[in-house]
């Protein structure tokens, strides 16, 4: 028996992208992982339990098992016979496929969407009007003696967030818990409120006013209602007094903020009250952003084609208008005539509606997983798992990139999503001729 | 395939070449001594004007803060686009260009090395993987020195050696090219909302002064013997009277060397304002030029203003804040852990603001009462004072005092009475030009393969469509501001990979960075030195920081003539 052990493995599971962990390697199984939460100790642990190997392609009667270059060879004939593709997912995969997923879209002249489009890509529409005062999550750690959590709760959704950037980390200017508060602002008691100074508990779907309230108070304007949103006026003042007096302070938004009501209204006012909030004090903002690389995803679409999502090449040309050119609108409005997705599972996830168009159109799935979308495509090619099974780069929430590693083999023949990409990108140029 | 540029009429000033008709021979990606005509492909360049490729010493392409440019301002990309063609990538463009259409655009004006000047050490695996995407150019990144807590704590110390050794270290492993300096300690007071005054104002909780850290460095850079010098973004920029801090900083070093630049101050126009506050600032461009003429050990870029709707980024955070303040537009602040800061904030140059048209005569201004132009180099630190399509606006400036009228015409009405820039009547002979946009940079970054057309010369070669010997640069400006839009024939590494303006050719430039002469000795000393500290001044490991040279598409290691 080898008992191999890598030191400094990247976490390919949420957005901290913790990249301390150790992995204990068994004959070519991976057998311990020491520091991962609990979620990236069960991916590391169980990812390759109920996955197909197999790539699978829909024929006259059934389903059938086919070998890798048949499946790029049907999935390159449905891509070049549409009309107006829509290639989506993208952000649990690694930035070099993307790149090739941008060049696909590129040469069938069809529409490129992240998941972005559906979690905070209102925060980034956000961004493109207030602009954002934003860091690395090491200057939380060294400097910060504030720290809110609004709309999210990462005890359970980020948790070593924590620990290892806020409240739990030992940091140059900040050395103990007691060095800084920490708030919580949402609409229910979660796990983490449980462990702040502070909670405010705001009503459903007012942020917008809440936020609204704390600019009036910051302008030391009258806050004439008693109440707002649920917190009383007294509240207000001392929140906002709390960020005017702290030396440093950040607000880490997730999407309970983005995604209630007002969506990017509520994100455009809580960029402008952190903008503000730099006239009295240094203040900061940050999105949780959620899978382990879709802060690369918005990145590589950005420096490729000026957009950070909901890319159109139908013009020859990189186009963006969210709302018409994002994945939904446009199967909505039923002008998509196939599909890609990489690394996502929109069949499962999406509005039904736009999940129906999805399916009832020719569907090709690349992704590790057994998922909903695999199950429904005409084309399902199984890729191996980057961060275990392949190397690549992502994007830490704070867009800080790392190197994601390869700990062991993939199986006999399921080749990374680069690969299979380039694959098809291949055969596409070649079918175009 | 070998290359034959027949009859061109050639500047090559390194070579003592001025507007010779001659022939340039390439093979192997090399310019040659001759090569067998009939097995070469031949450009006839009768009537043409050839000269190095253009070098760009100073220009914000490719990282962290450009993307966040491009991120923030849909805006400026959506009315200018680029369509996909048979040899490129589709992309847009505006003030930040994404990647492709950077390099296509380089490419199309003749210029074939680009230099991006400023990338935060922890994110510089972002900035290489854009500069993969940048097609076509050589280029390489400047990794940011100025507020680093490493660096703060050797030079507090004044361990010089083993700042030097840290350096080293980082270069090597971040694939980075020179030390960049922005806003000594300026920039970590501002991890606190607060900025440093001077050269000895002190770093809030540091205990080291920016005279101590621009001084450290240059010995540092010194030391290692990197091809450039430091390349510094002075304290206070942008403010009115800086040029005071900016004689500061340039005799703080004048001990350090009496021959060559060991410093080399860059976009100099932003730190020549005299006055008290807005409404008197004026041109200290008389007062720095003066230093400049006198000095060795110092060398600029202009970062020349163009009027323009642009995307200001920098590193200095504070600066931009005072930006957005200014203007009231929106802003991007990017503070990054235990190494430096950031921001974008878009901006408008307008003529016919008093304070605009001002900065736009400093810049040229310090180009033309500079007398030897092998120390002021072309640039607009794009896309800070106006974006690079812009450089021939520029050229034409430079090379005809009537451009320079006409362009007076459209300023703010006090502006003219209260400039030199009227009395200005030196025009820069072609070889000049050639010296500030080729030959200069080449030289200051230690490029010795580039910026001139001799034998064993990168064979990377601008040819534009018009005949010095006929067209008067003074009196015809206009012709020669078209011509250096669209180069004739674009040659990189001996391939044409433009054509009037059409790119025809794939083609990779090289990332050049600085192998490190350190011994392993040193390497595991100086390693279990930081790793005592790493691990509470960032949130990633040591492990993870270093970039492998398998990350770069062509990569280009040059050695250091390390001294340690």
């Amino acid at each position: 028996m080898t008992i191999n052990v890598y030191d400094n493995i990247v976490c390919p599971f949420c957005g901290c992208l913790c990249d301390d962990l150790k992995a204990i390697i068994s004959d070519g199984k991976i057998i311990d992982v020491k520091n991962a939460c609990i979620y990236g100790l069960t991916k590391f642990l169980n990812y390759s339990i109920e996955r197909s190997i197999t790539p699978v392609i829909q024929g006259n009667n059934g389903r059938d098992n086919v070998d890798l270059k048949t499946a790029v060879d049907r999935a390159a004939h449905i891509l070049v016979k549409s009309k107006y593709p829509l290639l989506y997912g993208w952000s649990c995969t690694s930035c070099e496929a993307q790149r090739v997923g941008l060049e696909l879209a590129e040469e069938i002249g069809g529409v490129i969407d992240n998941t972005s489009s559906v979690c905070h890509g209102p925060s980034t529409e956000a961004l493109q009007d207030i602009g954002e005062s934003t860091c690395t999550l090491g200057e939380i750690k060294s400097r910060a003696d504030l720290i809110i959590y609004w709309g999210s709760n990462p005890l359970q959704s980020h948790m070593r967030h924590l620990s290892r950037y806020t409240i739990g980390a030992e940091g140059r200017f900040r050395k103990m818990r007691d060095d800084r508060t920490m708030v919580v602002i949402d609409v229910r008691n979660t796990y983490t409120a449980r462990v702040a100074d502070f909670f405010y508990q705001v009503e459903p779907n007012s942020d917008y006013e809440l936020i609204s309230a704390l600019r009036l108070a910051l302008r030391d304007e009258e806050v004439e209602q008693d109440e707002v949103a649920g917190l009383s006026k007294d509240e207000i003042y001392d929140l906002v007094n709390m960020m005017m007096r702290c030396d440093f302070g950040v607000v880490f938004f997730g999407l309970g903020l983005t995604m209630s009501l007002g969506a990017n209204r509520n994100i455009d006012a809580a960029l402008s009250l952190v903008r503000d909030l730099n006239m009295r004090t240094k203040f900061l903002i940050m999105p949780m952003r959620g899978h382990f690389n879709v802060a690369g995803a918005d990145v590589v679409f950005t420096w490729q084609t000026g957009y950070p999502f909901a890319v159109d090449f139908s013009r020859g040309y990189p186009y963006y208008n969210p709302g018409d050119t994002s994945a939904i609108d446009i199967l909505l409005r039923g002008e998509c005539d196939a599909s890609l997705i990489v690394a996502s599972d929109p069949v499962a996830t999406f509005p039904a509606e736009a999940s129906k168009r999805l399916v009832s159109n020719p569907l090709i799935c690349i992704d590790p997983h057994l998922s909903i979308t695999a199950e429904a495509a005409n084309v399902a090619i199984p890729s191996n798992f980057v961060g275990i099974e392949s190397a690549g780069t992502a994007y830490r929430m704070d867009t800080i990139p790392l190197p994601l590693k390869k700990i062991v083999d993939p199986p006999e023949g399921c080749s990374s999503d680069v690969e299979i990409l380039e694959m098809i990108l291949h055969r596409v140029r070649e079918l175009k001729r | 395939m070998d290359l034959l540029i027949v009859n061109g009429v050639v500047y090559d000033p390194v070579n003592g070449i001025n507007g010779d008709r001659m022939d340039i021979a390439v093979h192997d990606g090399k310019i040659v001594e001759q090569v067998n005509r009939s097995q070469a492909k031949v450009i006839d360049a009768s009537n043409m004007l050839v000269m190095p490729g253009g070098v760009d010493i100073h220009s914000h392409i490719a990282g962290p803060k450009v993307n966040v440019g491009r991120l923030l301002r849909p805006e400026d990309h959506a009315e200018d686009s680029e369509v996909k063609g048979l040899f490129t990538r589709s992309g847009v463009g505006g003030s930040v260009p994404s990647t492709f259409t950077t390099g296509y655009r380089y490419a199309r004006m003749g210029y074939t090395t680009v230099m991006e000047p400023a990338t935060p050490p922890i994110k510089t695996r972002h900035t290489h993987d854009e500069l993969n995407d940048t097609p076509i150019i050589d280029k390489a990144c400047y990794i940011l020195f100025g507020n680093n807590w490493f660096a703060f704590e050797y030079l507090k110390d004044n361990r010089i050696k083993d700042c030097a050794a840290y350096v080293s270290w980082m270069i090597d492993a971040l694939k980075g090219y020179a030390i960049k300096v922005v806003n000594p300690g300026g920039v970590e007071a501002w991890g606190w909302g607060a900025n440093v005054r001077g050269i000895d104002d002190p770093v809030p909780n540091f205990d080291v002064t920016p005279r101590e850290i621009i001084r450290g460095l240059c010995k540092v850079n010194d030391l290692l013997g990197l091809p450039h010098s430091v390349h510094l973004h002075t304290n206070n920029l942008g403010k009115p009277g800086n040029y005071q801090t900016t004689l500061d900083t340039m005799r703080c070093v004048e001990d350090l060397s009496d021959s060559d630049p060991i410093l080399h101050i860059t976009h100099c126009q932003f730190s020549s304002f005299r006055g008290d506050d807005w409404s008197n600032v004026t041109s200290a461009a008389p007062e720095i030029s003066d230093y400049i003429n006198k000095h060795r050990h110092i060398s600029l870029d202009m970062g020349q203003i163009i009027f323009a709707d642009t995307t200001t980024m920098t590193a200095d955070g504070p600066h931009e804040y005072t930006l957005h303040r200014i203007s009231g537009n929106k802003w991007v602040n990017l503070d990054i852990e235990a190494e430096t800061g950031g921001g974008v904030v878009p901006y408008t140059y307008k003529p016919k603001s008093y304070v605009n048209s001002i900065q736009w005569t400093i810049g040229l201004e310090l180009a033309l009462m500079i007398d030897d132009p092998w120390k002021i180099m072309l640039s607009t630190d794009h896309p800070n004072a106006g974006p690079f399509v812009e450089y021939p606006s520029i050229m034409s400036w430079l090379i005809s005092k009537h451009a320079r009228q006409n362009s007076l015409g459209d300023v703010n009405k006090k502006t003219p009475r209260r400039s030199h820039l009227t009395d200005l009547d030196r025009e820069l002979s072609l070889a000049e030009l050639v010296v500030m946009t080729r030959c200069a940079p080449s030289k200051a970054l230690g490029l010795t393969e580039k910026g001139h057309l001799g034998a064993g010369a990168d064979a990377d070669i601008a040819i534009f469509d018009i005949d010095p010997t006929r067209v008067d640069p003074s009196k015809e400006y206009l012709k020669y501001d078209r011509t250096f839009r669209r180069a004739a024939y674009t040659v990189k590494d001996g391939v044409v990979v433009a054509r009037n303006g059409e790119i025809t050719a794939r083609h990779s430039g090289k990332t050049l960075w600085v192998k490190s002469g350190l011994s392993q000795e040193a390497l595991s000393s100086l390693k279990d030195e930081l790793r005592e500290r790493f691990e509470e001044y960032y949130t990633v490991q040591l492990d993870n920081y270093p970039i492998e040279e398998s990350c770069l598409t062509k990569s280009k290691p040059v050695p250091a003539r390390s001294n340690l």
